[in-house]
């Protein structure tokens, strides 16, 4: 089932960025973001600018602090009481870390894909209505209108419409990533965080997931944490390149990757190819 | 793989089976000598009737009241457990999830409580009891029961949702649940299964212990009608039964054994079955 929506999707590997990064309107702004943990210092003054519908691909080596700056981006730093966060983080005009607004309606703008696939221990159809439901829709009908939606978004929808009601821990692997990233898209977020999303897929699994990600930019502000040189040199069209905490290295695909400007981008340009 | 290595293998394997297999070996003795000593006495008079005048001397009559007491007693303290112990258990793995110190402190604690021998709840159900100008009775009895069996509820639920992945939290938080809304439309379905061990598990306690039963429920032949009666307990009747000089009497007190054991290996065995159905569905 998997390989038939492979072949559907045909978009070349390598996507041509042909956009110039400044003139992008920015949908969050982060500024000066310090992350402690005791006296580990994981993020040290961050600052970047995510450009609206484009993939922003957050490249650099395990434990650099990409997982990290993406849970503060979605308030998930909470529910962790030993990381200290300042700074600021603007979506949009919002401060979402010096604000009394509302936790769970910011996390809402944000839909997140992590690592490993997380359904909720619940059927199919529920997973996605839960997304609904949380945005207060009670209509029976518009639900099963936008679950239908937003599976079809994924390439979902023909390999599950006849066992909606299965749970979900039914699904494989990578169905199931699908199925997060439907669950995440039906509370209509305007950012979709993914951290290293196809980490734990196959190869044709990623390869979906990949194609969805150029699908979804059209609509959608992506962040994607990798560590996978090739992915981003497929998907990207900002990267970030972080290490030890920093950014070391920022701008559009064809400068990061063609004329790396430090030595450890450099250095990881070597060992990535 | 050389020699020594092989006995090692051997030896690890023969110690850790006769470990397994003594202990279901136990068990199987235990019932088989309460049923093979309560036989004569087991019959369906036993089961639905309540003592005649001089049943403890070798009389007419049953032990329904105690039948019925144990399960007045049980249900009241696992409901009442059940709604202290749920809350707590998801307390501590939802609001308190961040907060690693105040977690292991409360779990230190439950833990604590769950040791106390069940006759210092007996005895102090029974101080709760006199303070309240209460009888013994089976409010009374009901309550201290709860005391002991609410921290196992709230320690084996709380065991099943700690080990619920932070990537589950993060994931239903990240989609813009409160933690309310995470803590039962998510956690409480993931931990299900767990809640009905937990939930099986305290009842099974509940109806066996006779010391937390002993000065507050009181005893009496009749099955009670109003929660400040007192109320008769299987455990009881064959503490007084089996103290008795008539032969009889003492196999009477087997078979009300064998009546409770039958009652725990139901509820043990619902367990097992609910806990395999409803933890089908959950995320592995």
């Amino acid at each position: 089932m998997e390989t038939s929506l492979l072949e559907i999707k045909t978009e070349p590997l390598m996507t041509p960025p042909e956009f110039k990064l400044k003139k992008q309107p920015s949908v969050l702004r982060i500024k000066d973001l310090n992350v402690y943990a005791g006296n580990h210092h994981i993020l040290k003054n961050v600052n970047l600018e995510i450009p609206k519908n484009k993939i922003t691909v957050l490249l650099g080596p395990s434990g650099c602090g990409k997982t990290t700056l993406l849970k503060s981006i979605n308030k998930l730093t909470d529910l962790y009481n030993e990381l200290k966060v300042s700074g600021q983080i603007y979506i949009e005009k919002d401060d979402i870390l010096n604000t009394n607004k509302n936790i769970p309606l910011i996390r809402q703008k944000m839909g997140l894909l992590s690592q490993k696939p997380y359904p909720l221990p619940i059927s199919i159809y529920k997973n996605v209505a839960y997304g609904i439901k949380l945005k207060g829709v009670r209509d029976k009908k518009l639900i099963e209108y936008n679950v239908e939606k937003k599976l079809r978004e994924v390439g979902l929808w023909n390999e599950v419409k006849d066992r909606l009601h299965n749970s979900a821990d039914s699904l494989s692997i990578g169905q199931q990533q699908r199925l997060c990233l439907a669950r995440g898209l039906a509370v209509k977020p305007r950012i979709i965080l993914a951290d290293e999303p196809t980490s734990s897929l196959d190869p044709v699994s990623s390869k979906i997931i990949e194609n969805l990600f150029r699908e979804l930019k059209k609509y959608y502000t992506i962040i994607l944490v990798t560590h996978i040189l090739r992915q981003a040199q497929r998907l990207a069209d900002n990267v970030i390149f972080m290490n030890y905490g920093e950014i070391i290295e920022q701008g559009n695909p064809d400068d990061v990757f063609n004329n790396p400007t430090t030595s450890k981008m450099k250095e990881y340009m070597i060992e990535g190819n | 793989m050389n020699k020594r290595k092989k006995a090692e293998e051997n030896i690890f394997r023969i110690l850790t089976g006769f470990a397994s297999y003594s202990l279901i070996a136990i068990l199987g003795l235990i019932i088989l000598i309460i049923f093979i000593k309560g036989y004569n006495a087991l019959s369906l008079d036993m089961i639905i009737k309540t003592p005649k005048g001089g049943y403890y001397y070798g009389g007419e009559g049953g032990v329904l009241n105690a039948i019925v007491g144990s399960l007045y007693i049980a249900f009241g303290a696992t409901f009442i457990a059940i709604l202290v112990g749920m809350p707590a258990a998801l307390y501590i793995n939802v609001h308190l999830v961040s907060k690693r110190r105040t977690q292991n402190m409360i779990r230190y604690f439950l833990d604590a409580l769950w040791g106390i021998p069940s006759i210092v709840y007996g005895a102090f159900g029974f101080t709760l009891m006199l303070f309240l100008g209460m009888n013994a009775s089976l409010l009374a009895g009901i309550i201290t029961v709860a005391l002991l069996i609410t921290p196992i509820v709230i320690r084996t639920f709380d065991e099943v949702l700690s080990t619920i992945p932070k990537g589950l939290y993060e994931a239903s938080l990240a989609l813009g649940s409160t933690r309310t809304e995470m803590a039962f439309k998510v956690m409480f379905k993931q931990g299900f299964s767990g809640f009905i061990t937990a939930v099986l598990l305290a009842f099974g306690r509940g109806i066996g212990d006779a010391a937390s039963v002993l000065f507050t429920a009181g005893y009496t032949d009749l099955i009670p009608t109003n929660l400040d009666e007192p109320a008769a307990t299987l455990p009881l009747a064959i503490f007084f039964q089996l103290g008795s000089p008539i032969p009889e009497v003492r196999e009477r007190a087997y078979a009300s054994a064998a009546i409770l054991t039958v009652i725990i290996l139901i509820v043990s065995l619902t367990a097992r079955g609910l806990s395999k159905k409803y933890s089908k569905s959950n995320l592995k």
